[in-house]
């Protein structure tokens, strides 16, 4: 338990640093705390499918597959380019709604992003 | 692995255009190289090991040759090497006994739609035997700028997004597109505008002309699960039904498959770069690494014959090694 406590209170410390030195370089204090969401692409599929989001928040998605991937919304709010082995496509939801995406290469992979 | 008559009577149980009894029979094909030869609608075939009767049947009075998916670019465990792969099915290509008029590649040429794939791809080319080469781009061949890369290279003469047809000898060839603007949810898609232009490509042919149609993606739902088959092919083949004799070449899973039904025959080519496993074998149809001294069985062209006095179609897939 106080080992835990201990770990909790490092934590808390580490993030505030981490804070505040984006506060000093960046100014944008906002940016630092936004939060934001994995998805993997693995094996001709999104994980997890379907996510729950805030607005504001940056979802990034990376490719694990050794065949290219694209993460295109169905109504064209984001899209991206061909995504390689381990690259990343990055977007930060801001509008509320439901946003169905697929890969355009291999359209039978679907998902969604729900903005709250 | 010799095909016995009753393997051209196709069963459909589920309704879906699967036949998985001569499916199975099929698989056990790949990689094993079988010669198919349509005569009078019904399916006979040879193993490769009975040299001579396949010189006689691959006698045609049309040779040609198929290749498909080099995915020039791929690095990954599968294949590291798939220029080496590719200049063996050329090798393939330059020691076949009748050197073929024309060769087909179905798609998937490169693997990320770089120029510099492509520049490899036509220069290793060039060692054929032969300068005359139909492509159709697969879906890697598209993934920029919608496909204009593709269509200043390879789309010269060709309609919308490079579908096109072309008369050898008495046989009508179509090349198809079914790789762009795919749907959320869908396979292989055609398209209103294609499809119209398809009814009227074949409209003025006469009955008796044997048609040849390819495309990338295949033309039949193999596995809809994997996306592998096409939303509107049933629409594109309604306008052939009434033609004595219909053959499908498509490339994009990377393995031979073959089906007869009514007046069409189906065939899938092996790739040249990598294999893919067979549909529901693994958890994506991802490139499937096999052995290093097993991959060469596993890529391959196919050869093609036509013979017009038996309205015979001959197809000899052949393994890289």
């Amino acid at each position: 338990m106080r080992m835990r406590k201990s770990r909790l209170i490092l934590t808390v410390v580490a993030s505030t640093v981490l804070a505040l030195a984006a506060f000093a370089t960046a100014q944008k204090p906002v940016a630092a705390a936004s939060p934001s969401v994995e998805v993997k692409i693995d094996n001709f599929s999104f994980t997890p499918a379907t996510i729950t989001v805030k607005a504001g928040t940056q979802i990034t998605w990376t490719n694990a597959d050794d065949i290219p991937h694209t993460v295109v919304a169905e109504d064209q709010s984001f899209k991206s380019k061909a995504l390689d082995t381990d690259e990343k496509f990055t977007f930060t939801a801001s509008k509320l709604g439901t946003y169905s995406y697929f890969c355009s290469i291999h359209p039978k992979m679907t998902g969604k992003v729900v903005v709250e | 692995m010799p095909l016995q008559k009753n393997d051209a009577i196709l069963f459909d149980h589920n309704h879906d255009g699967i036949d998985r009894r001569g499916f199975l029979k099929c698989m056990a094909w790949a990689g094993t190289g079988a010669l198919c030869v349509l005569e009078g609608g019904v399916l006979s075939s040879y193993a490769l090991d009975d040299p001579a009767r396949i010189a006689k049947a691959a006698r045609g009075e049309l040779s040609f040759v198929q290749i498909s998916d080099s995915h020039m670019g791929f690095n990954k465990p599968a294949n590291t090497d798939v220029v080496a792969t590719l200049k063996a099915a050329v090798g393939k290509i330059n020691a076949l006994p009748v050197p073929p008029e024309f060769i087909l590649h179905t798609g998937d040429i490169s693997h990320l739609s770089r120029l510099e794939e492509f520049d490899t791809v036509d220069q290793i080319l060039k060692s054929a035997p032969t300068s005359d080469i139909f492509f159709v781009p697969g879906e890697h061949d598209v993934l920029e700028d919608n496909g204009k890369q593709y269509l200043d290279r390879y789309g010269k003469d060709t309609k919308g997004a490079g579908w096109y047809s072309f008369d050898k000898k008495g046989v009508h060839f179509v090349g198809l597109v079914n790789v762009m603007n795919l749907k959320a949810g869908g396979m292989g898609s055609l398209g209103l505008e294609q499809l119209e232009w398809l009814e009227d490509d074949v409209r003025h042919l006469s009955k008796s002309t044997p048609v040849i149609v390819f495309a990338h993606m295949p033309l039949w739902n193999i596995y809809p699960e994997w996306g592998w088959g096409t939303d509107d092919s049933a629409q594109a083949l309604s306008y052939l039904k009434r033609f004595g004799s219909v053959t499908v070449l498509n490339g994009h899973i990377h393995q031979t498959m073959q089906k007869v039904e009514g007046n069409v025959t189906f065939h899938t080519a092996t790739s040249t770069a990598f294999p893919q496993p067979h549909p529901g074998a693994a958890a994506s149809p991802g490139p499937m690494k096999v052995p290093a001294e097993q991959l060469r069985s596993l890529l391959g062209v196919t050869n093609v014959s036509y013979v017009r006095k038996h309205h015979a179609l001959a197809l000899l897939d052949s393994t890289l090694e």
